[in-house]
């Protein structure tokens, strides 16, 4: 199960809705997805040479203002921070690696779980509206969200567990399916340094997508690379600073629908979340092609469809369960 | 949604507001048509991409749904002819039996799965495994289908207007396929054959009751090599 969603506004003068646009976008998939939810939503980009970390932390009243401060006086930074519930948005002019450090070393609980100039992760246990409303992102403004609904499969019911996965600088990922091949490929990814925060699968395919970025491929060329890497079913969305990206796995039986207006352009597992937006009644609607990669932002859209499809696109369960029954 | 123009004008008693009703106050109110009552002629208004919509009506009803519609629509129909004025999600028409159901936009996955019989029309492009295991239902696609459509057909007719993706019939029995444009690749045991002059009739008669405007003569023929209906352990290796 789980459910995830996606909105990028094309019309400016939807920005300041976007919080209360995505609400019901996401509430419409607590069915599939009652254990967690999270959102990564990118808005107000902080200044060049600054830096927005997403920190979390289990104790809702932990010192924030001190972690900032000590922050300040360590690395000799210029710091602010602002709590919303259990997550606190940093802001720090301090190097990345060493704000990463500092944090690492502190050992005091606290979770980075995202990065960049604009992006803001919230996630916790909980229905999606209750950890909606818990961060007050109903009222929140901004150009694009994506989100996540969490019905777990492979791993504990937890804040670290749940979706929005950072991957790197404004990158996040949700994942709808389920990896077959996680194991082997966070231990691999760990021989190469990626260091995990949880034991779900879908860290797997965020941290490789991240050590993918890292070595300095773009973002288009990793997600077609994690179609031959990754083993299991997926769609993934892939939430950037210009807005998001859409992948499914070749075989594609995990369901993803996307719509398109002139004022929005918005995915979902299942189009009843997409049903609430204005105009969603005469918008365009198709479900993305397998292992094609369909991405908004900047000069709109751009599908790239993987012209080297694995040859065991006909899964050999299916050719077996036809022999079988012959 | 204001109804859409091709939805024929209805009184209210003939128009169920499925946010107001419900999924189940609306499949119910259509599954209790009486037999013999004149109110064969409905409108559901508010779909808002539900889930099982219209599903099970057992009798000649001419619904019409207003908007986009979820999963398993119209599934199990037999005999009302349901016309869905959008997207249609998974599974529509599943399982149906006789009747007639079209999709004036796309369609998810699974198109028709199962069928055992009637129509099934889809205007605009099905996804993947379009016709998987139909058992007798007749298919028009209007636009292309997605990869291993027609998986595993048993009976009926799979006609697409567009492309086909990878996979086209594979472990095909004796469903008949024809495609006007081209196919990304044919699957296990399924191959292209030779289109006879009762074929092109067959052909002919599917566009025109779906209200298509092809050319017959622009498709090509495909089915089952039938090389596969036993099992042979010369072909192991190829399970």
């Amino acid at each position: 199960m789980c459910g995830i969603v996606g909105l990028f506004l094309k019309n400016e003068a939807l920005y300041p809705q976007l919080g209360t646009l995505f609400k019901p976008m996401l509430v419409e998939m607590t069915s599939r997805g009652p254990d967690s939810a999270g959102v990564a939503l990118y808005r107000d980009p902080v200044a060049d040479g600054e830096t927005k970390f997403s920190l979390a932390h289990d104790d809702r009243d932990h010192d924030w203002q001190g972690l900032s401060d000590a922050l300040s006086d360590s690395l000799g930074a210029a710091s602010r921070i602002e709590q919303r519930d259990s997550h606190a948005m940093l802001v720090t002019d301090a190097e990345v690696g060493a704000v990463e450090r500092w944090l690492a070393e502190r050992h005091d609980g606290t979770r980075l779980i995202g990065s960049g100039r604009s992006i803001e992760i919230y996630k916790e246990t909980g229905l999606p509206e209750a950890v909606y409303e818990r961060f007050g992102l109903s009222s929140v403004a901004g150009r694009h969200m994506i989100g996540h609904t969490r019905m777990a499969t492979e791993s504990a019911v937890t804040s670290a567990g749940s979706h929005p996965f950072a991957t790197g600088a404004d990158l996040c990922l949700v994942h709808n399916g389920s990896l077959s091949n996680h194991n082997r490929l966070r231990e691999e990814l760990k021989r190469k340094g990626v260091t995990f925060g949880s034991e779900n699968d879908s860290e797997v395919a965020a941290a490789y997508l991240t050590w993918k970025l890292r070595d300095g491929v773009s973002l288009k060329q990793a997600m077609e690379d994690a179609l031959d890497d990754l083993d299991g079913f997926f769609t993934f969305c892939v939430g950037t600073a210009d807005g998001f990206a859409v992948v499914r796995d070749p075989i594609a039986c995990k369901h993803a629908v996307l719509a398109e207006t002139d004022d929005w352009v918005a995915m979902a597992t299942e189009f009843r979340a997409i049903a609430s937006l204005p105009g969603a009644d005469n918008a365009r609607i198709w479900e993305p092609r397998p292992a094609t990669v369909y991405s908004w932002g900047g000069d709109g859209m751009d599908i790239a469809s993987v012209d080297h499809l694995p040859a065991t696109v006909v899964p050999a369960s299916a050719r077996a369960a036809a022999g079988g029954l012959h | 949604m204001s109804t859409p123009a091709t939805i024929p004008k209805r009184d209210a008693a003939q128009t169920l507001d499925l946010g107001e009703l419900g999924l189940r106050g609306v499949n119910r109110r259509l599954q209790e048509h009486a037999a013999g009552s004149n109110e064969t002629s409905w409108t559901v208004e508010n779909p808002k991409g539900q889930h099982a919509i219209a599903c099970g009506l057992d009798s000649a009803l001419s619904v019409d749904i207003a908007g986009h519609v979820g999963f398993y629509c119209a599934g199990m129909n037999q005999a009302a002819d349901i016309t869905v004025h959008g997207h249609a999600g998974v599974g529509v028409a599943e399982n149906m039996m006789s009747g007639t159901v079209r999709v004036k936009g796309n369609a998810s996955q699974s198109a028709g799965a199962t069928g055992h019989g009637g129509l099934l029309v889809i205007e605009g492009d099905a996804s993947s495994r379009c016709g998987i295991s139909m058992k007798g239902i007749d298919i028009v696609v209007g636009g292309s289908v997605g990869h291993m459509s027609a998986f595993m057909a048993q009976l009926g007719h799979l006609v697409i207007c567009g492309d086909a993706g990878e996979a086209l019939g594979d472990s095909i029995y004796e469903a008949k396929l024809y495609v006007r444009g081209t196919v990304e690749s044919l699957g296990a045991d399924c191959i292209e054959k030779e289109m006879t002059p009762e074929h092109l009739a067959t052909l002919t008669d599917l566009l025109a009751r779906a209200g298509v405007d092809a050319d017959p003569a622009d498709f090509r023929r495909y089915g089952s090599a039938r090389t596969l209906y036993h099992f042979d352990i010369d072909n192991a290796s190829a399970y």
